[in-house]
C-alpha cells in the first residue's frame, strides 16, 4: 500500500514537469509530435527506474558515513550522481543499439539528451533529501518517470492539435507552448488536496 | 609570416566578433526565449527578486568558467566520453559554487535547495559547451559563456521582478506596492513564470519578426 501511494504521489500530485517544472528543456523541445514523445518518455521512464535505486546504494554504501569508507563523502555527491546518470545512459544506449537497432533508431539523439534532462538529476537529488528506503527509491524513480510519461504525450497531443488554430503570429510555436504548460501546471494543482 | 599575423588578427580583445559574442545572448540569441535552455531552474528560483540575483550570478560564474575549461581541453577530449567530462567539469564548478553559497548565503542556500544543485542539468552548460565551446578558442569562449550566463540572468530578473511585486508587493523585500494592494496568490506558484516567459516571448517576437516561428 505504501509504494501504491509512492507511486501516485510522484506520478501525480508530485509531477516532476508540471509541479515542479524539472525537465522542461526537452519537455518543450521534444513535443511537437506524439510519437517522438512517447520515444523520449519511455527513455526516461527507464532511466529515471534504474538511476534513482542505484544513486540510493551509492549514497547510502559508499559516501555515508557508515559506508565502506567510513568517511562523510557527501560533498561528491552531485558528481557521483552526474556521473552515475551519463554512465547509465551510455550503457542504455549501448544496449538498446545492440538489442533492438529498429528502437535505436526511432530514439536517435533523444537518448544522450537524457543526461541533462533536469528531472532526472532532480528525482535523485529529492530522493536524497526526502530519506526513502530502497524500495521506496524504486517505486518512486519509476513514478516521476511515468508522470514525466504522461506529461510529454499530452502536451504534445494538444500541441499536434493547435498547430490547426489560428494564432498571433508572434506567440505561434515556443510562446503558446510556454501558456499550454502554464494552464497544465494550473490543471495539476488540483492534485495537490489529495491526501495518500 | 602570413600565419602570425593571422594570428595577431584573432586575438585582438575586443573586436567586433567579440562584441557580438557579449550582446547577441541578449536578444537575438537568448538563452531562454530563443534557445529554450535552462528553463527548468528558471521557474523555481523566481519567487523573489534576490534568489533570482543569486542564481544569475551563479550561473554566469559556471557558464563562464567551464566554457573556459572546456575549450582549453577541447583538443584532448575523446569523442565518445566528451559528455561524462563535460559533465565533471559542470560538477565540480557547481559543487564549489554551493559550498560558497552554503558558507556566505546561508538562507537563500535553504530556499534554494535542490535548484543549485540542478544548475548541472541546467541545459545552458551543456548546450552552450556542445555548440561553441568545443569548437572555438578560450577567449571567446569565455565571453560567450559570460554572455549567455547575463542574457540568462536577465530574463530571470525580469520574471521575478514581476512575480515579486505582483505577489508580495515588494521588491528585493521592501515592501513598495501601498496597503490596499492584496498580494496576488497566483504569482507565486510557478506556473505564473511559465505565463511570463511566454509573454515576455511574445512581446520579443512581436518587435524582432525574424524570430517568429512559421510552422
Amino acid at each position: 500500500m505504501e509504494y501504491i501511494n509512492i507511486f501516485i504521489k510522484a506520478s501525480f500530485v508530485e509531477n516532476m514537469v508540471l509541479s515542479f517544472f524539472l525537465g522542461m528543456c526537452s519537455f518543450l523541445a521534444i513535443s511537437k509530435k506524439v510519437k517522438t514523445a512517447v520515444g523520449l518518455g519511455a527513455a526516461v521512464v527507464f532511466v529515471l527506474t534504474m538511476t534513482v535505486p542505484i544513486n540510493w546504494l551509492i549514497s547510502n554504501y559508499l559516501l555515508s558515513e557508515n559506508g565502506i569508507f567510513h568517511t562523510d563523502l557527501t560533498f561528491l555527491k552531485l558528481i557521483i550522481y552526474i556521473a552515475v546518470i551519463a554512465a547509465m545512459v551510455q550503457l542504455v544506449e549501448m544496449v538498446v543499439e545492440r538489442f533492438s537497432p529498429a528502437l535505436y533508431s526511432a530514439l536517435g539523439i533523444f537518448l544522450p539528451l537524457i543526461t541533462v534532462n533536469c528531472s532526472i538529476l532532480g528525482g535523485a537529488l529529492f530522493m536524497d533529501s526526502r530519506e526513502y528506503e530502497l524500495g521506496e527509491a524504486a517505486v518512486f524513480g519509476f513514478g516521476s518517470g511515468f508522470g514525466f510519461f504522461l506529461a510529454i504525450v499530452a502536451i504534445a497531443a494538444i500541441r499536434e492539435k493547435l498547430r490547426y488554430s489560428n494564432i498571433p503570429a508572434p506567440l505561434r510555436g515556443l510562446g503558446i507552448a510556454f501558456i499550454i504548460t502554464g494552464l497544465m501546471g494550473l490543471a495539476f494543482m488540483s492534485f495537490i488536496g489529495i491526501k495518500l | 609570416m602570413s600565419e602570425t599575423q593571422v594570428a595577431q588578427k584573432s586575438t585582438t580583445l575586443f573586436g567586433k566578433k567579440e562584441r557580438r559574442l557579449l550582446t547577441d545572448p541578449f536578444n537575438d540569441n537568448n538563452p531562454i526565449t530563443v534557445q529554450v535552455l535552462g528553463i527548468c531552474s528558471a521557474l523555481a528560483v523566481t519567487v523573489a527578486v534576490k534568489n533570482a540575483l543569486v542564481m544569475a550570478v551563479a550561473v554566469t560564474l559556471v557558464t563562464g568558467f567551464s566554457n573556459l575549461i572546456i575549450s582549453l581541453l577541447r583538443n584532448t577530449i575523446p569523442n565518445r566520453v566528451r559528455m561524462i567530462v563535460q559533465l565533471v567539469v559542470i560538477a565540480s564548478l557547481v559543487s564549489i559554487v554551493e559550498m560558497v553559497l552554503h558558507a556566505f548565503q546561508y538562507d537563500v542556500y535553504k530556499q534554494m535547495s535542490v535548484y543549485i544543485g540542478l544548475i548541472i542539468t541546467n541545459c545552458i552548460l551543456m548546450g552552450r559547451l556542445e555548440a561553441f565551446a568545443m569548437a572555438n578558442k578560450p577567449w571567446q569562449s569565455l565571453l560567450d559563456g559570460i554572455g549567455n550566463g547575463v542574457g540568462y540572468g536577465a530574463i530571470l530578473i525580469a520574471v521575478a521582478f514581476f512575480r515579486e511585486l505582483f505577489g508580495k508587493g515588494s521588491v528585493f523585500g521592501f515592501r513598495v506596492l501601498p496597503d490596499w494592494y492584496v498580494p496576488n496568490g497566483l504569482m507565486l506558484i510557478p506556473a505564473a513564470a511559465i505565463f511570463l516567459i511566454g509573454i515576455i516571448i511574445w512581446i520579443q517576437r512581436s518587435r524582432n519578426t525574424k524570430l517568429v516561428d512559421i510552422s
